[in-house]
């Protein structure tokens, strides 16, 4: 059964969390991330889920803690945004590397300093090379789907690691959106019961973990991790195919908006995708043949999905609402950049840096976008590769 | 506000942030007058604070003031003292940043004894992120994320900042404002570490969670709830439950940390 409702971002990943009802949630608050575990410890508290739920004394604790519990064997969840996801970051790397299944959501916010509590993905950005499995989710329907197939992603067998579910903060977690969620049994029964294959304190099978680890096995267990990102690939096409049966909505690694027969294509990430879209439907009933690529995961990288979907495409403008300061433009753009090479039919790739601290992207912006690669394409010829949208003179 | 006090604000900063009733202002008022009744250089004062409602104070002083990371103030004030031992630094915290995330820091400057004096905001929640339980919420309070009341146990700040190894603590509280400001007075001129927790009201997140919702009602409660360290030792452990014990705890001289420092440097360069 699917019922529409209208929740904030927030909320529906709450609900999502409700219906998982994971062993064990450690949390402490932070903007714009609180309301989850607030509303999730209420749920806690009203004895609507089995969850034990840790009020820890910093996120460095709340990972380390979801740690403790799911080397327990425990399906074990937290929830963080921007500073708090940068003090969890010694832990982030232990829990990929202990290969395990934590689902946790990240509300994006802008990394201090200067202080600042708005939306960008400098957060999730910083921890693109943890090992980490990372989502991201363009609202809070999507917010909702991405959390209950992380658990099924995290889980399997092949990939067991942790993954991250980003939406942007304020953006997406406050605002009120309408979405589709669908019965607790439904989602109960898509998620399964957690059947950990190794774990702490099992009686007939004592293991350690953790352990120190030097140059003769830590590079095959790096390499391993390889492997298992490689594995989620396919697991996470494989999930949202059965996701699909449940609720209706397919998910694959990345979404192609009107590519087919695209001359210019905008790659952006989250909320912002639906703003492309928006724009490239004006542009398209103009006679500009325009398209919007949405990575809906961005580790591991959907190298071949994203070549596949741009290979047509004349001029690529790869929006990043993060900065690298390698003064060579954002993360994703060296991504795309990167995927493209092999190709060589000389598709202009060009950056804009949009965003950073909540800075409102506008429909103006994403036209002058979409304008700038028009002439990129008529031209031939890139005058800035890497470019600033709404940004003071 | 007295004119003569404006000096020490960035007016152009105002109105705050903080919600009616909220008792940061006062706090924030009663550091004001210490520094201003001591006279002191405000040039040679530094504001350093961490996170969470009590954190925005120093973006409406008008001196030398850094806003830092959750719970590191103290850190960056250590830092600042050793780079510059002739400036007065004063740390602006909360029970949140300071007993929780900060907590492993707090211990440390208490225990190295540092001429930091540190000022805590207790408002007994995280009321910047709308009311979770924080290490100072009261056994039994309820928070957001304590809805049926809280089963931790709560620290006594003052206590552990005594058992840590500070050398000036006191405790008042925002209706208690002439006392409240002489504690801040002392602690200001005390060298070592020093500790005023300033107890202070949150009716927005605290009261309403704890029919306390009118900021009269918390003025009351902190009141009719407060004992003098005097009568508190009078008194049975099951008297002085949820009650708020002001006064100063402990005011003794230690070995300063910068101090010895510089000591160990002359001694280094065999100067002694």
């Amino acid at each position: 059964m699917k019922t529409k409702v209208a929740l904030t971002g927030n909320e529906a990943v709450a609900q999502a969390m409700k219906q998982i009802n994971p062993d064990v949630v450690a949390a402490y608050p932070i903007t714009p991330q609180t309301e989850i575990v607030q509303i999730f410890s209420s749920f806690v508290a009203n004895g609507e889920v089995d969850t034990e739920f840790i009020a820890v004394e910093s996120e460095h604790s709340a990972m380390s803690a979801a740690i403790g519990a799911a080397a327990g064997g425990a399906r074990a969840m937290t929830a963080t945004s921007s500073q708090g996801l940068a003090l969890m970051f010694e832990v982030v790397y232990i829990a990929a590397s202990m290969r395990l299944p934590i689902v946790f959501p990240v509300v994006n916010r802008a990394l201090s300093g200067p202080i600042n509590i708005h939306c960008d993905h400098s957060d999730a950005m910083g921890l693109r090379d943890s090992g980490v499995i990372q989502l991201f989710s363009e609202n809070a329907q999507e917010a909702y789907d991405n959390m209950i197939q992380a658990v099924r992603i995290a889980e399997h067998p092949d990939v067991r690691l942790p993954v991250m579910v980003n939406m942007d903060g304020f953006i997406t977690s406050h605002a009120m959106d309408v979405l589709e969620v669908l019965d607790d049994e439904t989602v109960r029964n898509f998620v399964g019961t957690y059947v950990p294959e190794d774990y702490l304190l099992d009686a007939k099978n004592p293991i350690s973990m953790g352990n120190f680890d030097m140059y003769d096995f830590y590079f095959e267990h790096k390499r391993q991790q390889v492997e298992a990102m490689k594995a989620a690939r396919e697991i996470i096409k494989e999930v949202g195919k059965e996701f699909a049966k449940i609720s209706g909505r397919e998910y694959g690694l990345i979404e192609a908006y009107k590519l087919d027969d695209a001359d210019v294509a905008v790659v952006v990430l989250n909320s912002a995708a639906g703003t492309a879209k928006g724009v490239a439907d004006e542009l398209r009933a103009k006679g500009i043949r325009a398209g919007v690529l949405k990575p809906r995961v961005y580790r591991p990288f959907p190298q071949d999905e994203i070549r596949e979907a741009l290979k047509g495409v004349k001029a690529v403008a790869v929006m990043d609402r993060a900065e690298t300061f390698s003064t060579c433009g954002g993360p994703m753009f060296a991504d795309i950049r990167n995927t493209l090479y092999d190709l060589k039919n000389d598709i202009k790739v060009v950056n804009y840096i949009y965003g950073l601290g909540g800075r409102d992207l506008r429909l103006e912006h994403v036209e002058q976008v979409f304008e700038d690669l028009e002439n990129i394409r008529k031209t031939g010829r890139v005058d800035e590769t890497v470019k600033y949208l709404g940004l003071r003179d | 506000m007295r004119k003569s006090l404006e000096k020490y604000y960035r007016i152009d900063k105002l109105p705050h942030i903080w919600c009616p009733g909220c008792g940061n202002g006062i706090v924030t008022g009663a550091l004001v007058r210490a520094i201003d009744n001591l006279k002191l250089n405000k040039d040679k004062i530094c504001i350093v604070s961490g996170i969470g409602c009590s954190s925005r104070a120093p973006g409406y002083l008008n001196f030398n003031t850094l806003h830092t990371t959750h719970g590191r103030a103290l850190a960056f004030a250590t830092g600042i003292k050793l780079a510059r031992p002739e400036l007065k630094v004063i740390v602006l915290t909360g029970d949140g940043d300071c007993a929780a995330i900060g907590g492993n820091h707090f211990i440390h400057a208490c225990r190295r004894n540092i001429d930091i004096t540190t000022i805590v905001f207790n408002n007994n929640i995280y009321g910047m992120t709308s009311g979770q339980y924080s290490p100072l919420t009261p056994l039994g309070a309820y928070a957001t994320t304590a809805p049926y009341g809280n089963i931790d146990r709560n620290f006594d700040l003052c206590k552990l900042a005594e058992a840590a190894g500070a050398t000036y603590v006191a405790r008042g509280t925002v209706y208690h404002v002439p006392q409240l400001i002489k504690f801040i007075e002392k602690a200001l001129q005390h060298k070592g570490f020093s500790v005023v927790e300033a107890v202070s009201t949150c009716p927005t997140y605290f009261g309403r969670k704890n029919k306390l919702a009118s900021p009269v009602k918390m003025m009351e409660m902190l009141r009719d709830n407060s004992v003098t360290v005097k009568a508190a030792e009078k008194m049975s452990k099951e008297e002085l439950t949820n009650k708020i014990v002001i006064g100063e705890f402990l005011d003794v001289n230690a070995p300063e940390y910068v101090e010895e420092y510089m000591k160990i440097i002359k001694r280094a360069q065999g100067e002694e």
